[in-house]
């Protein structure tokens, strides 16, 4: 019996390609995934590594990773003196590190700055742990004083400057720009890079003066060990050291809180990732049924023949469950190779982003490899056993007979089981509906995806009247043709049903997301327009924030009335992390109206805060509660003053003053300004006037309410964008899903293309019947999913209407350029198939067995 | 070529000739002739019959002449047009309006209905048939209440006619049937000879039939007969039993040549 599988494998090759392209790119994602959050992690771990002395010294609770907003904490600078005595201490450096200090590139461009940190620090001769030195100067001189810096040798070659060039810089602190000469470049001490973070040393007094008001102050102390002194034996001479607040960490501790944050982070980013390979998976699952159901059921004569001969039925179960391992095995190796092309796809998509990956190395974990292996063979078995049941029931008289038939399962039955799919998802979803919060959101998803097979089931006979409308079209312009192809496209309604069902499930969730992502431009728009009064809007459009002097400066220029500030920061309650705003309550009428659900702006002060409508009903909370802010610098209990409802002008769960803040240890770096000018100014001098405060800094722009809002839409775009690319893989399988099926269909009717051939339908016609057929296969799957998208998105909305998409927003004319470009997909999985049904030889088709 | 230019064609007209027609399969030693130099003449408004034992070539002559396979030396012609150095296009077009089909078995494609199959040529071309035409054909074969039906639900008698009727209803020059009744009972045999016979003397269509059948050869106006490649005898105005008769001659004559030859 192995003998007879591994022939028909050999005998097959062209359809072991094809039924093993869905595992291959179906693999390919998931090993990708894999391979990419890997590198990430391993370059992120790299600095970690790095930059960790044997024992750092800093603030209790600063080494939060996750923590937005910087603390504002800093350690005397004559604790590094008092640790240098101790005998167990190497050596203790005090650093003085900020981040938000970006530079210009010589064309005026900013370096980085798209998510990854601008890192500023003074220099200091320490020893990492990986036992490197954090710095090393590359070339040139080190910086000794005002106006002059190094930069990191990437960053440098990257904005175009050498040693010697003048610099622009842009900073958190006052002057937001300035220009400084480079007097050298250093490297940085650990390996793959800085992930797109940017590097400035500066002498340690001037960074004290710039950022730090001049204090003699560090934010941590970097201590090595001296020989022979273990990281636990010095930070047991530290501690006693230590003034209250302050606490000392081994390094390899440190590292390791640090890389398991960043790991939470990745973690993310992986599951993310992962969700579009599972996507993929099941698109590729309906595309290895339907290939081997194909195959099983063109090769039943030959399976009844084996019968005939004894072969028991678990025999030929066997064969063809043997078959789908060969191939899965074949289709993984491929995939795992093509997951790390895919990973380097996946580095310049986040690189779109600003996860800039420069030098971190792909590596091939062996869990990779293991777990796309794995998932390779499970689903390909797995989908492999239905047609090869189906197989070993092949009567073995069938081998005699003219025509073999494998019976296709009743069409009602599966309508009726699709059709019971489709009524337990939409009461799945309306249970969800009349549930609360996550757990809703996830009945309402679980009752799409049950709708999705459901429909994907119903398919078979659903779609049947799409087809025919098509078929009315298709007869109307392309005549005979035309309709030779709508009754292919209609013979085997489960083949072309499965077919067009991956192209379906790829569809709906890009129309989903359309619609969500509508939504979410036109809730952005109308929150805008109905709270925004300010004219003007200061914002940095990567989400860094920037230098409190700008909101200073431009509050003394002529015809400004006022500017409202507002600042970001995260803190926790109850272990969660939760959003801070904060704005001055006395200007934040002129800078937007501000809806209160409950309580007053009136007692919002210091000591209080505001919720939004989400947050306080998740967290029970109620105007005049107490609530328990965590910071870095410690907990912080404050007053509920009001209630604002999610989703208009103010995103995040709490809103402070900027005094409160000030006051839970964060430093004052501004995210947005709100400027509003006197009612007789004119709006033309006035920007002109701002622009010129802003002059050379490119991260920070100003904008009126129009352009504010296309920022932000921007960044939807952008979110959208690459979900679009990563469903793309989905549509890429399906169309291959679509190639594999006329290709062997293709085959199968050799003799009737033989006999259109011999009755004068010329190469051309024959092609376009292919190419016809394939474009309704996917026009059907498209159709069927855009409803379902729309019918998802419109539900979607509603369920998280109160969380910011008030308002819906069906982009129709995206739509249809949807289902264009499904025809489009169409006409290109035909290609293939088209050329190969054009070759047949007119003779030998019509000879043909 | 619009059908009001096609003249009612005398019956001493050429509407196929094939000329030293050889056709070989394989190279160097391996190689085969089917066709070892074969000249023969059909008329128009005649209906012939080609026969032969198996491997004696009749079928590629048939294969050849009607445009679905190529010749390796000799000429084809069809009316007045020669097939040699026609591209895949023109043999196309040819075979779509000069020419009609009836094959052994698998004529009809599945998904059509009876006529839209019957209409399938004309349509390929974007014509409409001749509404007189197509009425009286339909009436010729018998099918007018079988139009609707899928060919599944046909006998395969029904679906015999069904393809005569495809090959008529365009008026192609010339129809080519290659055992026609291979698949057929004696019954629905009769049936479909019949109707080809009545399409020659009622309409002057001509037909070439490659058959092993004498019966079926018995309907027809002439019998050209071949072996080994080329044409051995001919026979006017047939019988079954004169073509029974001539066959076991000339099987006679190939044995007793396998044994001079041995």
């Amino acid at each position: 019996m192995l003998k007879v599988t591994w022939r028909n494998l050999v005998a097959r090759k062209l359809r072991l390609v094809l039924s093993a392209f869905a595992i291959v790119l179906g693999v390919a994602f998931v090993a990708g995934s894999f391979i990419f959050t890997d590198a990430l992690g391993g370059a992120f771990s790299g600095i970690v590594k790095g930059t960790t002395a044997d024992v750092e010294v800093m603030p209790t609770g600063a080494g939060e990773v996750d923590q937005f907003g910087t603390d504002a904490r800093t350690l005397p600078a004559s604790l590094v003196d008092e640790l240098e005595e101790l005998a167990e201490v190497a050596e203790a450096s005090g650093i003085d590190e900020l981040q938000g200090v970006f530079v210009i590139s010589k064309a005026g461009k900013l370096i980085g700055g798209n998510g990854p940190p601008g890192l500023a620090f003074n220099y200091a001769d320490t020893t990492a742990i990986t036992g490197k030195p954090i710095l090393s100067r590359a070339a040139g001189e080190l910086p000794d004083g005002p106006g002059k810096i190094a930069l990191d040798i990437d960053t440098a070659d990257k904005a175009g400057y050498d040693v010697g060039d003048t610099v622009t810089l842009v900073t958190p602190g006052d002057p937001p720009t300035m220009k400084a000469e480079l007097v050298g470049l250093v490297r940085f001490g650990s390996e793959g890079g800085l992930v797109g973070a940017t590097l400035t040393v500066f002498d340690e007094r001037v960074i004290q003066d710039l950022f730090f008001g001049g204090r003699d102050v560090y934010t941590n102390i970097s201590v090595t060990a001296a020989e022979g002194v273990s990281q636990t034996e010095l930070r047991d001479a530290v501690q006693p050291l230590l003034p209250n607040g302050v606490e000392a960490l081994t390094g390899d501790k440190f590292a390791a809180d640090q890389q398991e944050a960043i790991g939470e982070i990745l973690g993310f980013i992986n599951i993310f990732l992962l969700v579009f390979a599972a996507v993929s998976m099941v698109v590729g699952t309906f595309l290895i049924i339907n290939t081997f159901s194909i195959l099983v059921a063109q090769r039943s004569r030959e399976l009844a023949l084996l019968r005939a001969m004894g072969a028991s039925k678990r025999q030929v179960n066997g064969a063809v469950l043997v078959e789908a391992f060969v191939v899965s095995v074949v289709g993984s190796t491929l995939g795992v190779g093509l997951g790390y092309l895919l990973a380097l796809g996946l580095e310049a998509l986040f690189g779109i982003i600003g996860l800039d990956l420069g030098g971190a190395s792909m590596s091939l974990a062996p869990r990779t490899i293991g777990i796309a292996y794995a998932v390779g063979i499970l689903v390909t078995m797995v989908a492999a056993y239905l047609p090869a049941r189906r197989a070993s029931r092949i009567a073995p008289i069938e081998a005699m007979r003219d025509d073999v038939a494998l019976g296709e399962t009743s069409l009602r039955r599966r309508t009726i089981l699709g059709a019971g799919m489709v009524a337990a998802g939409v009461v799945l979803m309306v249970l969800g509906f009349v549930g609360e919060g996550g757990r809703g959101l996830s009945l309402i998803g679980l009752g799409m995806l049950v709708i999705l097979v459901g429909v994907s089931q119903a398919a078979a006979l659903a779609g049947r009247p799409i087809l025919r409308g098509l078929g009315v079209v298709y007869r109307r312009l392309f005549g005979t043709v035309g309709n030779l192809a709508t009754e292919n496209s209609l013979r085997h309604p489960r083949r072309t049903a499965a077919t067009s069902s991956a192209l379906m499930i790829g569809l709906t969730l890009v129309a989903l997301m359309s619609i969500l992502g509508q939504s979410a431009k036109a809730s952005t728009d109308a929150a805008i327009e109905e709270s925004l009064t300010a004219e003007l809007i200061v914002s940095n459009a990567t989400g860094q924030f920037f230098s409190t002097a700008y909101a200073k400066q431009i509050a003394d220029l002529d015809g400004v009335a006022s500017v409202t500030t507002f600042r970001q920061a995260s803190a926790k309650l109850e272990e969660s992390q939760v959003f801070l705003q904060a704005v001055d309550p006395d200007s934040l009428d002129a800078a937007l109206q501000l809806p209160v659900d409950a309580g007053s702006l009136q007692s919002f002060d210091d000591r209080s805060v505001l919720v939004s409508s989400t947050r306080a009903d998740a967290s029970n909370l109620e105007v005049g509660d107490s609530v328990e802010l965590t910071f870095p610098a410690g907990p912080k209990a404050l007053e509920v003053a009001g209630i604002y409802p999610t989703g208009g002008a103010i995103s995040g769960d709490f809103v402070l003053t900027l005094e409160g803040l000030k006051r839970a240890g964060i430093k004052p770096e501004d995210s947005l300004l709100f400027v509003s000018k006197e009612p007789g100014a004119s709006e033309r001098q006035v920007r002109a006037a701002i622009e010129r405060v802003l002059a050379g800094n490119p991260t920070v722009t100003l904008k009126n309410q129009e352009e504010f809002a296309n920022e932000q839409k921007g960044l939807i775009n952008t979110v959208l964008y690459i979900i679009y690319a990563l469903l793309g893989l989905a549509v890429i399988i399906a169309m291959l899903g679509i190639t594999n099926t006329l290709a062997l269909s293709v085959i199968e009717r050799t003799r009737e293309v033989g006999l259109l051939r011999a009755v004068g339908l010329s190469r051309r016609q024959l092609r376009r019947m292919v190419r016809l057929e394939a474009v309704a296969i996917a026009i059907l799957g498209a159709v069927l999913g855009v409803v379902m998208g729309i019918a998802f998105g419109v539900a979607m909305q509603r369920a998280i209407a109160d969380q910011g998409l008030d308002v819906l927003e069906i982009p129709w004319l995206q739509l249809a350029i949807f289902v264009a470009l499904a025809a489009i997909v169409g006409v290109l999985a035909a290609v293939f198939p088209a050329r190969r049904a054009a070759k047949l030889d007119v003779l030998r088709a019509i000879t043909t067995e | 070529m619009s059908d009001t230019t096609v003249a009612p064609t005398p019956v001493s007209v050429i509407a196929a000739r094939a000329v030293g027609l050889r056709k070989v399969y394989g190279q160097g030693d391996a190689s085969v002739a089917a066709l070892d130099g074969v000249t023969v003449d059909f008329r128009s408004g005649e209906f012939t019959a080609v026969m032969g034992p198996s491997g004696s070539g009749k079928s590629t002559l048939m294969h050849c002449m009607a445009a679905l396979d190529t010749a390796s030396g000799g000429e084809v012609f069809l009316g007045d047009q020669q097939l040699s150095g026609m591209g895949d296009k023109q043999l196309t077009l040819l075979r779509r309006d000069k020419i009609g089909f009836v094959f052994q078995a698998y004529n009809l494609v599945p998904t059509l209905t009876a006529r839209e199959n019957i209409e399938l040529p004309l349509s390929i071309a974007g014509r409409k048939p001749d509404p007189d035409w197509f009425d009286t054909v339909i009436d010729t074969v018998g099918l007018r209440d079988r139009l609707k039906h899928r060919p599944n639900e046909l006998s395969g008698g029904q679906q015999q006619r069904v393809a005569c009727a495809r090959a008529l209803v365009s008026r192609p020059e010339i129809v080519f049937a290659d055992e026609p009744t291979g698949n057929l009972d004696s019954a629905a045999s009769a049936e479909v000879l019949g109707f080809l016979r009545r399409s020659v003397d009622d309409h002057g269509q001509t037909i070439v039939m490659v058959t092993h059948d004498p019966i079926a050869a018995g309907y027809t106006d002439r019998v050209v007969f071949l072996a080994d490649g080329k044409v051995v005898d001919e026979l006017r105005d047939p019988t079954a039993d004169g073509v029974l008769e001539r066959m076991k001659v000339l099987s006679q004559q190939a044995v007793a040549g396998t044994a001079a030859e041995a």
